[in-house]
């Protein structure tokens, strides 16, 4: 067994345990994309990151693939973490702002605006389907192809693969594509806070209930211009 | 080449090298790295051939043609040895006349380099203030050996230090000297090579180990690798040779990018050559040691640099760095324990062990020990590879060394450590560069690339490129990093357009410290180093290309305009002879016209013009079909 310090607490988690299963199995929420049980941890979405080590040493380090160790010292949400984390969503929310998981968290934590140009992305690359056909499904037939931005998910040459048996998997396990916004204009429906609903923001008064996550939103100035 | 079977017939092999060879006969060096190569060394060496044959002077004169000597500069150069005659800059016929001067013993005065201060001429190489203001235990020897020639190596003490190791017969010894000699990592991160070599010792040992050469050089303007490689291909054999007695490494492996095939082709001859001698591979020289080296070739990935990356590459995998710990020297190249080191350091190690650890960290500063070697590039008289001991002051390296500025601006900043380096001012020229210094003054030593900037580079253009290269060099694991630079270049882009606000600088800084914070390797832990540094030193350039749409180093295009200066123009006619579009007209002795339409703002005339006769100014709002121009202050 081991024994660390999280949030102040000591607390004693299995040996081979992750920063992020001891957070969880003790109930400190980390957000995660990345992220799936029954998958390797791959760290790509950055979002579970935790502050581990003292003073001038402490560093951000993803709760899901650093190993705890005796005597670690981590904090899962100091202000070093949330605004790293704040910054994440913001990003997030201006290359993918139609997936719901992503809308979810920016409003959980609090991110109302982004401040960079508007991307519609379909995909985060957080690899979850590559690693599901891979480990899961044992077919291997997607991966990642390119590097830095033109890093992309496919198949080689983007040949229908033998190797994929249409399992859907991979769309299963995806936080971006589930639940994406469906509005009939999809570059315009970035509010998309639902699946079925036309955007609320435009009968706001018959949904007073929903949130738009955008400031500005681009379907209310569209409307309002 | 007969297999040697013990350290006796080892010296004694070394004792017949330098007894064949009379150190009278004048010895002809040229420098053939790909460098040399590029500007002309093959030509040389044929000529050189021929005369030597055709004259009859095989017995009267010796040719060595070596690797990179590192003085860029004057490529295509020759060296006369004993005596050490320098001629920069050959063309065929010189090297005619040289070996015709050679043979009689001769000079030929007018070839020598001339020191362009002074406007005398400097016979020996050693007097050259470029090679004077070095101390160079590294380089020095790829002016001696043949890279392609064991024998050679052999003479200038090569394997002497593995016979020394080998001879003592105790692996703590080797790892305690070098941990005694202070030496840290050359690649970039500065980490004690001594500890993770005692690590790599007490690593569990089930299935071997490996020790790793990263010659993954990927830095725009760094070459220290390559040369090393290319000139002295068997002091990197040697160091890891020695490295793995002490550790008790059973493989090694030479990590090295396929975009260097010079460096790759010595390399495999010196591996096989060694391995004829018994160097290499089983029972090496009848001690029961045995060691091999292979090579792996690299796709030229940047980010495979990185050592968590490079093992994923040696494995076959995409060259993905993944979380640390487990450390590779825990976890490495198939899960085995695994050290990683620079080149440069693999090219220290014999030194240490035969000069001794004591002797070795006399060099340099307290944590800092031995030499560096720095690829001095930009614009600075002297480019080249440049090594100076640690802890010497910028100041030295690039005045000293470099000679000063290339042009008639003076020197703005350095950009010291490769894409993820810092640029830093004039003014902290006093620097000592050694792994703190650096580091607190947000720049990084890395693997130690050096770039110089005048007055006439645009500090926001610079750490665009940067971030340009970064990311399209990011291997896009990490979400922060590979969206992090592309959006951080994205507002240097606007900025550079004109589009930008003080609200994005402040955006930009932001991002810049969190893409620090949280990206998982040393790419995205120092991709933002280029903003921040450019950011905390030059801020007011980046002030002025936002608040008054201005370009101060007539770099960005969009933000300025070239106005001839008509009380500097002398009417030389020169700049209208460089500009391609005929943007610039005017007759002799009178001062030249530029039309601001058909100027396509290339530099040419900019940089050519001797009285500083053409400046440029910012573009304020025109209305359509007039042109004004805002006087630059």
């Amino acid at each position: 067994m081991i024994t660390l310090t999280m949030n102040g607490l000591p607390v004693t988690v299995e040996e081979g345990s992750t920063l992020l299963e001891a957070a969880r199995f003790f109930g400190f929420p980390i957000p995660t994309l990345c992220h799936l049980e029954g998958l390797t941890p791959y760290g790509a979405c950055r979002l579970c990151l935790v502050e581990v080590g003292r003073g001038d040493k402490a560093k951000l380090v993803t709760a899901c693939t650093y190993p705890a160790a005796d005597g670690l010292v981590v904090r899962t949400g100091s202000s070093r973490v949330i605004r790293a984390r704040k910054m994440i969503l913001e990003l997030l929310l201006a290359s993918c702002p139609q997936s719901k998981v992503i809308q979810d968290l920016a409003a959980a934590y609090e991110v109302r605006q982004q401040r960079f140009r508007q991307e519609y992305e379909d995909c985060i690359l957080c690899g979850l389907c590559v690693r599901m056909c891979e480990e899961q499904m044992r077919a291997k037939a997607i991966g990642f192809r390119g590097r830095g931005e033109r890093r992309s998910v496919g198949t080689p040459f983007d040949a229908p693969s033998p190797a994929c048996r249409l399992c859907g998997g991979c769309m299963y396990v995806c936080p971006a594509c589930q639940l994406r916004c469906t509005y009939h204009e999809p570059e315009k429906a970035i509010c998309g806070s639902c699946a079925n609903l036309s955007p609320p923001c435009l009968e706001k008064r018959e949904f007073d209930d929903l949130m738009c996550f955008m400031a500005p939103c681009v379907a209310c100035e569209i409307r309002k211009g | 080449m007969e297999r040697l079977e013990s350290s006796e017939q080892f010296k004694a092999l070394q004792k017949r090298i330098i007894a064949d060879r009379d150190p009278q006969i004048p010895m002809v060096v040229i420098p053939a790295g790909t460098c040399g190569q590029a500007s002309g060394a093959n030509d040389l060496i044929r000529i050189a051939k021929r005369e030597i044959l055709a004259h009859e002077l095989v017995t009267k004169i010796q040719l060595r043609v070596t690797g990179c000597h590192g003085f860029c500069q004057a490529e295509p150069s020759v060296l006369i040895e004993p005596e050490g005659t320098f001629y920069p800059r050959l063309g065929i016929k010189q090297m005619t006349q040289i070996v015709e001067a050679v043979s009689e013993g001769r000079v030929v005065e007018q070839l020598l380099w001339r020191d362009p201060k002074t406007h005398k001429r400097v016979q020996r190489e050693a007097d050259i203030p470029f090679f004077r203001n070095q101390r160079r235990t590294i380089l020095a020897r790829n002016e001696k050996v043949d890279p392609i020639r064991i024998y050679d190596y052999i003479e200038h003490g090569g394997y002497a230090a593995l016979v020394k190791v080998l001879e003592q017969g105790n692996r703590r010894w080797v790892v305690e000297e070098t941990k005694a000699s202070g030496l840290r990592g050359r690649g970039g991160a500065g980490f004690p090579t001594g500890l993770k070599w005692e690590l790599l010792a007490k690593a569990r040992d089930g299935g071997g180990k490996f020790l790793v050469s990263n010659a993954d050089e990927g830095d725009p303007g760094a070459y220290m690798d390559r040369s090393v490689l290319e000139g002295n291909p068997q002091s990197i054999i040697e160091g890891m040779l020695i490295g793995a007695y002490g550790t008790g490494a059973t493989a090694g492996i030479i990590y090295v990018r396929t975009e260097y095939p010079l460096a790759i082709k010595h390399l495999v001859i010196a591996l096989q050559q060694a391995r004829a001698l018994g160097l290499l591979g089983e029972n090496i020289l009848g001690t029961g040691f045995s060691f091999d080296i292979q090579i792996v070739k690299g796709a030229g990935a940047f980010v495979c640099g990185e050592e968590t990356a490079l093992i994923r590459s040696v494995e076959g995998e995409r060259g993905e760095p993944r979380q640390r710990p487990p450390y590779p020297v825990e976890q490495g190249i198939y899960g085995k324990p695994t050290a990683i080191n620079n080149v440069e350091t693999w090219a220290n190690i014999p030194v240490i062990i035969s000069q001794g650890a004591a002797e070795f960290a006399r060099i340099g500063s307290p944590h800092n020990t031995g030499t560096k070697i720095f690829s001095l590039v930009g614009k600075v008289k002297n480019t080249g590879l440049v090594e100076v001991p640690m802890g010497a002051t910028i100041g030295e390296i690039v005045h000293g060394v470099g000679g000063g500025p290339a042009g008639r601006a003076e020197i703005k900043a350095v950009q010291t450590g490769g894409p993820s380096g810092g640029c830093l001012p004039a003014a902290m020229f006093d620097l000592p560069i050694d792994y703190e210094s650096l580091s607190a003054a947000g720049s990084i030593m890395g693997s130690g690339g050096m770039i110089v900037m005048d007055e006439n580079t645009c500090m926001v253009d610079v750490a665009k490129y940067f971030m340009k290269f970064l990311k399209d060099e990011s291997c896009g694991k990490c979400f922060t990093c590979r969206k992090g630079t592309q959006r951080m270049w994205e507002i240097l882009d606007d900025i550079t357009a004109g589009k930008g606000t003080l609200e994005q600088l402040d955006l930009l800084e932001e991002l810049a410290q969190v893409v620090k914070d949280t990206s998982m390797c040393g790419l995205g832990q120092t991709a933002a180093n280029p903003i921040l540094s450019t950011l905390r030193y030059f801020r007011d350039e980046y002030v002025t290309h936002i608040e008054r749409k201005f370009c101060p180093a007539t770099v960005c295009r969009d933000l300025f305009a070239y106005r001839v200066i008509a009380e500097k123009c002398t009417g030389c006619t020169l700049c209208i002879r460089v500009c391609p579009t005929g943007a610039i007209t005017g007759t002799k002795k009178e001062v030249h016209n530029l039309d601001q339409s058909k100027c396509i703002k290339c530099r040419a005339c900019f940089e050519v013009c001797n009285f500083d006769a053409i400046a440029g100014d910012a573009i304020i709002a025109v209305p359509p079909g007039r042109t004004s121009m805002e006087r630059n202050p």
